[in-house]
């Protein structure tokens, strides 16, 4: 099934890759100290990792192309994945909400504090991922500034709290206000602009933003951020670290579903369907009398308010914000997020966000290499499965007949 | 007055940079319409590769001359071949795709090239050697112009010109300007598209690369981080003049780098990056074209 010519291809590209890598990999100086040190094992590593990818990756092709004639000749049929068939039948989708839904509330007397912290963080990202999967996956705008709403949210609550002694509920609805209005704010300069330059934009943005909250001392207290921010309360309770922990915990699981719950009604709903024409076409959907401004501004505040909402949270559990929190690198994970679950799919990203978040935190040996897998992530998932993980189902209407149950 | 020189050519050094590194987005945009993300990320792995091969060479005690060609030649050589690289492996494979899946692809290759480098060498801040030395006709200008603005400036020139002259007059020039104008009706006279695109991007990154060396000579250290910041304000250095557009790409790039020198010596420096973008929000909403760049229409 392999050719020898095959194989010299894959070992050209693992020569290729070898002194591709040579200089960065192979030698590391010390210019104080003016020695130089030969890593040459890191050679040989990438020379056989190069070509075992390489080979991996044709396999895959041939895997593909195989496929391909087999349904082409009618031997074997595409079915609906059972992941589709699972989330689209509502006799597997309730029960299996259920079980989730069961897992998740008893999840904290299963596992240590710990492990609930973890988690914790885990679930503020899916609401982050779902929310720029308003933005991104549905009405197909690429944001890479999302982080700057999280900033806005969690700088909203520590500064309210720390000015006027306003508490946590309060700080929520405003801090989700104050995102959408920052929304709008960065939506209607870039209304014209097509999707890289609002990409570029959009980062810029993010920035700006970042950088103002460094710089500006008087306003924000500069790199050193703001601390003794208030976790939240319970009818005024004074809760331990412990407790505050669990009710966090079960804050955020409330917050999760809400956001699936608002999402999945949005997205069924007239705004959710003009994104989705937006995102297909612009021209076309212009033509069917959507209102391009509207809908693109909606779009942009409805995604902020839930960074917004994040934003407050992670001021109120960590207790400590600063600027620091909020680079680019926090946007590209969060977009990873939305990529690796697949756009547009709420299921999606949330399996992309438990996958991205958890799987570092448990396994210490690869989170030196996290954001290297992001990145990877990223470009792989791009040319090897662009619908994500967990592809978002396309509605679509059948038409059955009463009778006899055929498709007419 | 002085201090209006000084800045003055402080302005004109970081735009000959911003410039260098803008050609390569200009000409990548020009010829498959994708902003290439992950070009800063070649600017970075340009300076240090240059700074690796220059330390090395040092401390086997090569003379400087031989040094600077050498570090040069090997900063252009490495860049040309990760960024002949990456166009193979993320933006090949998707350029029937969707605009924002080659996008998408283009920030995870800049995520990977960052951290690569930051685990393949150190997160610390590394001493540059100091390629460029102090001529001593230099000596009296040196308190408004140092000697390595004059080198940056005359290996800018040099390069702009040498692009130029291969643009307009070398086979492969009018390839590149065939495959930018139509690439389908490039392929139907029988050039060979993926090659001219490859050529671009080893071009691209080269330039780049020699950026990266010289600037990080100029400012005597380097990180992995670098390529990030570099590579957006070139970037806005190629939409200020028009992205598509190689004069466009020169005069952004001049534009950005007097402003931005202007700025921080006459308002604020802990701004200096606040001032890149939003000039670059404030053109993108403007005058969305550029400078010199063409209104684009779109075709139903």
């Amino acid at each position: 099934m392999f050719k020898i010519e095959e194989l010299k291809k894959s070992l050209l590209i693992s020569l290729w890759f070898a002194f591709l890598t040579f200089p960065l990999l192979v030698i590391k100086v010390n210019p104080i100290e003016r020695t130089v040190l030969w890593r040459w094992e890191n050679m040989v590593y990438v020379a056989i990792g190069s070509f075992v990818i390489s080979i991996l990756v044709r396999l895959f092709y041939l895997h593909q192309e195989r496929r391909r004639e087999r349904v082409a000749r009618g031997e074997i049929t595409l079915g609906d994945p059972w992941i589709q068939t699972l989330l689209s039948e509502p006799r597997y989708l309730y029960p299996f909400s259920a079980a989730v839904l069961a897992v998740s509330l008893v999840f904290p007397f299963l596992f240590s504090t710990y492990q609930t912290n973890i988690m914790i963080t885990a679930l503020m990202y899916v609401v982050l991922g779902l929310g720029l999967n308003i933005v991104v996956g549905l009405a197909g705008l690429l944001d890479l500034g999302y982080v700057a709403f999280y900033a806005v949210g969690a700088y909203s609550y520590a500064l309210l709290n720390y000015h006027f002694d306003i508490g946590f509920w309060m700080a929520l609805p405003i801090g989700a206000l104050l995102a959408a209005l920052f929304g709008v704010l960065l939506g209607f300069p870039v209304l014209r602009l097509r999707g890289d330059y609002l990409a570029i934009v959009t980062l810029g943005f993010g920035e700006i933003i970042r950088l103002i909250l460094e710089n500006w001392n008087e306003f924000s207290q500069g790199p050193s951020g703001i601390s003794n921010i208030p976790r939240p309360g319970l009818f005024g309770m004074e809760l331990s670290l412990d407790q505050a922990i669990l009710y966090l915990y079960y804050l955020m699981i409330a917050a999760v579903a809400f956001t699936i719950f608002v999402v999945n009604r949005l997205q069924d709903s007239r705004i959710g369907r003009a994104w989705v024409a937006l995102r297909e076409d612009e021209i076309a959907c212009q033509a069917m009398g959507i209102d391009k401004r509207k809908t693109k501004l909606t779009a942009f505040a409805l995604g902020a308010t839930w960074a917004g909402i994040v934003g407050v949270i992670f001021a109120a559990k960590t207790t400590f914000i600063n600027p620091a929190s909020f680079t680019f690198l926090e946007s590209a994970i969060i977009l990873c997020i939305v990529v690796l679950g697949g756009m547009g799919s709420i299921f999606g990203v949330i399996v992309g966000a438990l996958i991205l978040i958890l799987l570092p935190e448990h396994l210490r040996a690869l989170s030196d290499y996290r954001m290297l897998a992001f990145g990877a992530v990223l470009v792989t998932m791009m040319i090897f499965r662009p619908q994500g993980v967990v592809a978002n189902i396309r509605r679509s209407y059948r038409f059955e007949s009463k009778v006899d149950g055929e498709a007419r | 007055m002085e201090y209006f020189i000084e800045l003055f050519f402080s302005g004109l050094t970081r735009g000959s940079i911003y410039a260098l590194i803008a050609l390569g987005y200009t000409m990548v945009y020009g010829i498959i319409g994708l902003i290439n993300f992950a070009h800063g990320e070649i600017y970075m792995i340009g300076a240090f590769t240059s700074f690796i091969v220059a330390t090395v060479l040092s401390i086997y005690g090569f003379p400087l001359l031989s040094i600077v060609l050498l570090a040069g030649l090997a900063a252009a050589v490495w860049s040309a071949s990760y960024g002949f690289t990456i166009e193979r492996i993320a933006y090949r494979p998707l350029r029937q795709a969707p605009r924002l899946s080659a996008l998408i692809s283009a920030i995870g290759m800049s995520i990977f090239l960052q951290n690569y480098v930051l685990l393949a060498q150190t997160s610390d801040f590394q001493p540059f050697p100091e390629l460029i030395p102090d001529f001593d006709f230099m000596e009296p200008y040196a308190h408004v112009v140092g000697s390595s603005d004059i080198v940056i400036l005359l290996t800018t020139a040099v390069s702009m010109i040498a692009l130029t002259l291969l643009i307009k007059f070398s086979r492969v020039g009018k390839a590149m300007r065939a495959t930018s104008q139509d690439r389908t009706m490039a392929m139907l006279v029988g050039i060979n598209v993926n090659n001219v695109i490859s050529m671009t991007f080893i071009i691209g990154s080269a330039l780049a690369a020699i950026g990266g060396m010289l600037i990080a000579s100029h400012i005597g250290q380097i990180n992995f981080f670098i390529g990030f910041i570099a590579g957006i304000k070139a970037f806005t250095a190629a939409v200020l003049g028009g992205i598509g557009s190689i004069p466009g790409a020169v005069l952004g790039g001049f534009v950005l780098g007097l402003t931005e020198s202007f700025a921080t010596g006459y308002v604020s420096s802990d701004y200096e990056d606040v001032f890149a973008f939003s000039l670059l929000v404030l053109i993108l909403i403007f005058k969305p074209a550029g400078l010199l760049g063409r209104e684009e229409t779109q075709k139903v």
